[in-house]
């Protein structure tokens, strides 16, 4: 379908027109993907055994790189900081930055943008390559739901688990901070721990749990998003695989921004 | 006796375009309960697709899709699923689970949609796998583990294993060594039989269409061009169909490549 020839002048405006109803097409796709899964998760038959399978793959496998992220993290924040704070004589507020910056900000986007690398990827690339074999469909013919087979546990255990993973990277970031802070700035080792405890509010560590169990969302959605809808065989999947990492990366920075700023505003 | 019984299954009008391509332009056919209906054509003709919108897999443009004398609307996901319940389906890839064991896949709709216990769905599952002639030594085997020929056999035990009271085969023997074929011929021509149930196949082996269809269909541009009893044919007296059986490359249709 080739719409009537536009005069020369309006080109550049059909190209426009068409990336934009393009987007607004995949915009509205998702949404009514994410709906179906939200209603297979709260909806039976539930897949228990799905669902503990994945907390493995996505929780318990991400750990060490999480943890890893983590640890550099709080340590390179903590020198900077201290460099900074330095320039007005505030070293000393260090530790109570480090823990604001990795429990409302670096500690659920770290986590968060290491899962989209690791298992949006991984389910993109497992679940488009059922599509391409026809597991799939060979599914359906099974009367067995994907969505409440494939999907529904693979939202379910990323939305349980990164807030999870985020509690461990704060704990570890905030021990890569502390390490920098007591082996090569001669803090007291006490008293960081202490003025951390002291100046961190329940609302930091919790605002930044909240964000990881929307981030996890994001993480499953796009991999299992772009899986389900892979065409076009091993070429396919490859390009499912990419299209999951990239628009999980941006909708996590993007939900980061509004949620911040939805916190903040309280 | 007054009215005959409706059809089985019957396509009606159905239409199916990807993008440009128009594989299905109104398509007529019907299968009588109890009777094996194959279906012959060239590759790339719409014949997977035919049988995929009679499964709910694919949703026509247009056109309906009746089973027992109903229309069924599988654009609606509980009808879909209600259908699901009573169909079988050997997909031409095999489509095997292949994070799951041989007899899992068996065993896949009784645990995940009949409820079946596990311990129960797995001495069916292998009782399946004994009448496709696959021992319990491959029970706990991987997918991958199989050849293409076990893989298919493995394939018809999962579309069997609930009794269904319809079964689509696609192109169950293609890529099979001749004793192979045989064998999945013997076993598909056998299952139906036992179990009394409506079958419709694909296939471009006419050995295989002779011995498991009591009917023949031809599909060729999207229509069913002849259809008749499995003895006629060799004197259907369409150019099609002539064509096709004796494998010429002049005539009617054009050979893909
Ligand atoms: N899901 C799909 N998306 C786009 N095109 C498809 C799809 N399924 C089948 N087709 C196209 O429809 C045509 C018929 O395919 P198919 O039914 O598989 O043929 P065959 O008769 O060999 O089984 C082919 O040209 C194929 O590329
Ligand atoms: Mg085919």
């Amino acid at each position: 379908m080739d719409a009537a020839p536009l005069p020369a002048a309006l080109t550049p405006f059909r190209a426009v027109g068409r990336a934009v109803l393009g987007l607004l097409i995949q915009v509205g796709s998702v949404v009514l993907f994410a709906a179906r899964g939200v209603l297979a998760m709260l909806k039976p038959p539930w897949f228990f055994g799905q669902f503990v399978r994945q907390l493995q793959t996505i929780g318990y496998f991400s750990l060490p790189v999480v943890g890893l992220t983590a640890v550099f993290t709080g340590a390179a924040l903590a020198l900077n900081i201290y460099t900074g704070g330095g320039r007005f004589n505030a070293e000393q507020i260090m530790p109570q930055i480090v823990a604001l910056g990795i429990t409302r900000e670096l500690g659920p986007v770290l986590a968060a943008l290491m899962l989209a690398g690791r298992v949006s990827a991984a389910i993109a690339a497992e679940i488009g390559a059922m599509r391409a074999t026809e597991q799939i469909d060979a599914m359906q013919t099974l009367s067995t739901d994907p969505f409440h087979y494939l999907i529904a546990p693979r939202l379910a255990a990323a939305l349980v688990t990164l807030p999870l993973l985020t509690m461990t990277a704060d704990i570890i970031g905030v021990a890569g901070g502390w390490f920098v802070a007591t082996k090569a700035l001669a803090f007291n080792p006490t008293v960081y721990v202490r003025n951390t405890w002291d100046f961190l509010q329940s609302w930091d560590v919790v605002s930044g749990l909240i964000k990881a169990a929307v981030f996890g969302f994001i993480v499953a959605l796009m991999g299992c998003y772009h899986g389900l809808n892979a065409t076009g065989g091993a070429r396919g999947v490859g390009r499912a695989t990419t299209h999951a990492v990239v628009s999980a990366a941006i909708l996590i920075f993007a939900a980061d921004y509004l949620l911040t700023s939805l916190f903040t505003h309280r | 006796m007054s009215t005959p019984p409706p059809p089985k299954l019957e396509w009606r009008g159905v239409r199916k375009s990807f993008e440009d391509a128009h594989v299905l332009r109104g398509l007529d056919l019907s299968v009588a309960a109890g009777r094996s209906l194959v279906i012959i054509g060239a590759s790339g003709q719409g014949k997977s697709v035919t049988i995929k919108t009679a499964a709910g897999l694919i949703l026509p443009d247009a056109g309906e899709i009746l089973y027992d004398g109903e229309i069924v609307d599988t654009a609606d996901s509980r009808t879909r699923a209600a259908l699901s319940g009573r169909l079988g389906m050997l997909f031409q890839s095999g489509a095997l689970f292949d994070s799951l064991s041989i007899w899992e896949n068996v065993a896949f709709r009784l645990i995940n949609a009949d409820g079946v216990a596990r311990k129960t769905a797995k001495a069916r599952a292998i009782e399946a796998l004994a009448r496709v002639r696959l021992g319990r030594q491959y029970a706990d085997l991987y997918p991958s583990e199989l050849s293409g020929g076990m893989q298919k056999r493995v394939g018809l035990a999962r579309a069997v294993v609930s009794n269904p009271e319809i079964i689509f085969f696609d192109e169950p023997t293609t890529g099979l060594d001749p004793i192979t074929a045989a064998a999945i011929n013997d076993l598909i021509v056998q299952q139906v039989r036992d179990l009394g149930c409506t079958a419709v196949s694909i296939t471009h082996d006419l050995a295989s269409a002779r011995t498991i269809g009591d009917e023949i269909a031809m599909l060729h541009d999207g229509r069913i061009v002849w259809r008749g009893q499995a003895a006629d044919l060799d004197r259907s007296g369409d150019p099609y169909v002539d064509q096709f059986i004796n494998g010429r490359s002049d005539g009617p249709i054009a050979a893909a490549f």
